[in-house]
């Protein structure tokens, strides 16, 4: 079953549309990345998602549920850690767990106990003291054990990890990935190696549409072949050899790479290095990356 | 009724650790306490100052003080009192919205409703204790120098004031549902206030403006019977309840968290 389904939705700003007929859905058990550029509109499908603003056409259900702008019900299926969480400082993380369990409706033994093991995971169990000293990486923490508090259905993350450093954003992301048998995760971000890291499932979106979308095997093989790099011992093998076989480029002082090219491609190149007996340091068939993919999506 | 009472004990712990709390009872202490004590220093102030008047051609023979110096004094204070709450009010949801720290709260599953019930409660709570405070200790000084009964209508004067102070905190809350920064709720309030006084030149509001009831002086020696001013008080009640409305009304579609 889809956890997410969004289906033509369509969300304008003065004369900027920002979403443009947007249409996708999350299976349940799933970590979702949700891939694009600043100000491609992952911020403003989120806060669509959670009521916190009205689209302009195009429907929305949330485990099944449909979605209503302001009092919205579905919010009780989504735990939602916000790109900046901001927290009422004058309280301790304790404190702040425990509110926002009674807001959520929990009984008073499951919030305490679910505070501790929450605490405890994002390891802040040891502060004692307001909320006001923390450091981003603190708050950021503190804010996925606020969202993961009513044992949510989805998980709704925005660039947890964009403002970490490497030591806080290891921590986020080993932390989603340990929840994820549990709860689906969709977590927006533009850093390509956190979503090579722990998303099965992605989606680009760019100009407030989905560009590319499908699982990240699927995804990688949207670029159809692999490109082949291969090194030589001198430049002027190199040269000799892009006369030889079109279709390559020169990279380096001795290095050709040919995009974009099939197993019989490959052989073919090996042939024709063999036939005219050119010596090479390297053959390689290089993967395709997200970021290339990523590129190619918004066009540069 | 969970989510009502912890928000509620947020609020609360709020008030308490920024210090807000602490603020407004010294404040209304000190008012509670000045009122007697600067007509109490009447006639020695003046006294002071005999010789000084007497070159300017001013003889001062005798000054008799009474409660009713006191009380004018309580309601000459008693602006700046409602200016102090006001002010110390107005970001009371703006701060949260500048903060983003409702997000939370709302994708949480609050009823927002509750929100401002919460922030209408601790509101209307700080009001009434602090103009208790205010009240209870010059009545206190007033009965024990001088007799509380030369003022006439004094009840009625004192709950009127109380009165307006209501009816400004449901501006102060309509003002924050629709406006996004405290100086803008602070300029409604005043604006309010401004139209209410404004209107109570014209004779056929007069009666009915919530300004009327804040005619204290008038109140105080009979010159203005206390029944002159139900009208003024109804609407008031009923502007009141219909800020409240209008607030829990907007605030459902308000938009949250963005910026």
């Amino acid at each position: 079953m889809d956890i997410l389904k969004i289906s033509h939705v369509t969300k304008t700003f003065g004369a900027k549309k920002v979403l443009n007929d947007l249409s996708f859905s999350v299976p349940e058990h799933s970590v979702f990345g949700f891939i694009g550029q600043n100000g491609a509109g992952k911020t403003t499908t989120m806060k669509i998602v959670l009521g916190l603003l009205e689209s302009d056409q195009g429907e929305i259900f949330v485990n099944g549920e449909k979605v209503a702008f302001g009092q919205n019900g579905t919010n009780k299926y989504i735990g939602y850690l916000p790109d900046v969480p901001e927290f009422y400082d004058f309280m301790t993380p304790k404190e702040y767990l425990t509110m926002c369990g009674q807001i959520t409706g929990m009984c008073k033994d499951g919030i305490a106990e679910k505070t501790t093991e929450l605490l405890r995971l994002v390891g802040l169990d040891a502060e004692n003291k307001r909320i006001k000293g923390f450091s981003r990486g603190m708050k950021q923490r503190l804010g996925i054990a606020q969202a993961l508090l009513n044992s949510p259905k989805l998980l709704i993350c925005d660039e947890p990890t964009s403002a970490l450093d490497p030591v806080g954003r290891k921590e986020v992301l080993d932390i989603l990935s340990s929840v994820k048998e549990h709860t689906t995760v969709i977590f927006s971000t533009h850093i390509l190696s956190d979503v090579e890291r722990i998303c099965d499932r992605i989606a680009f979106l760019h100009e407030g549409e989905i560009a590319v979308s499908g699982t990240l095997e699927e995804v990688k093989n949207i670029r159809n072949g692999e490109s082949i790099e291969l090194e030589f011992l001198a430049e002027q093998d190199a040269e000799r050899f892009l006369e030889l076989y079109a279709g390559g480029e020169k990279t380096g002082r001795a290095k050709l790479l040919f995009p974009k090219k099939t197993e019989r491609d490959i052989l073919g190149i090996m042939e024709c290095l063999l036939q005219n007996q050119i010596p090479i340091v390297r053959l390689e068939r290089l993967e395709p990356t997200l970021e290339d993919l990523f590129l190619e999506v918004i066009g540069k | 009724m969970k989510q009502l009472t912890a928000f509620i004990k947020k609020e609360l712990l709020e008030q308490l650790r920024s210090g807000k709390a602490i603020i407004l009872g010294a404040v209304c202490c000190l008012f509670g306490i000045m009122n007697p004590a600067i007509a109490k220093l009447l006639p020695w102030l003046l006294e002071m100052m005999s010789e000084q008047l007497a070159e300017s051609g001013m003889y001062i023979t005798e000054v008799k003080v009474d409660a009713l110096d006191s009380w004018t004094q309580f309601f000459k204070n008693m602006p700046i009192l409602l200016i102090v709450f006001i002010v110390m009010s107005s970001s009371i949801l703006t701060e949260e919205y500048q903060k983003g720290t409702l997000v939370n709260v709302i994708t949480k599953g609050m009823k927002r409703w509750k929100i401002l019930v919460s922030k209408l409660l601790i509101m209307f709570v700080f009001w009434t204790v602090g103009y208790l405070m205010d009240f209870g200790i010059t009545y206190g000084y007033n009965a024990y120098f001088w007799d509380n009964d030369i003022a006439l209508n004094l009840l009625f004067a004192v709950f009127g004031y109380y009165l307006v102070g209501l009816w400004l905190i449901s501006v102060v809350l309509l003002a924050s549902v629709v406006l996004k920064s405290s100086s803008g709720v602070m300029l409604s309030v005043g604006a309010a206030f401004a139209v209410s006084y404004l209107l109570g030149f014209l004779p056929a509001f007069q009666e009915y403006v919530p300004t009327c009831i804040l005619r204290s002086n008038e109140l105080l020696i009979g010159a203005l019977h206390s029944n002159q001013c139900f009208g003024a008080v109804g609407i008031t009640f009923f502007l009141t309840m219909l800020n409240g409305f209008l607030s829990v009304l907007f605030f459902d579609k308000k938009r949250i968290g963005v910026v």
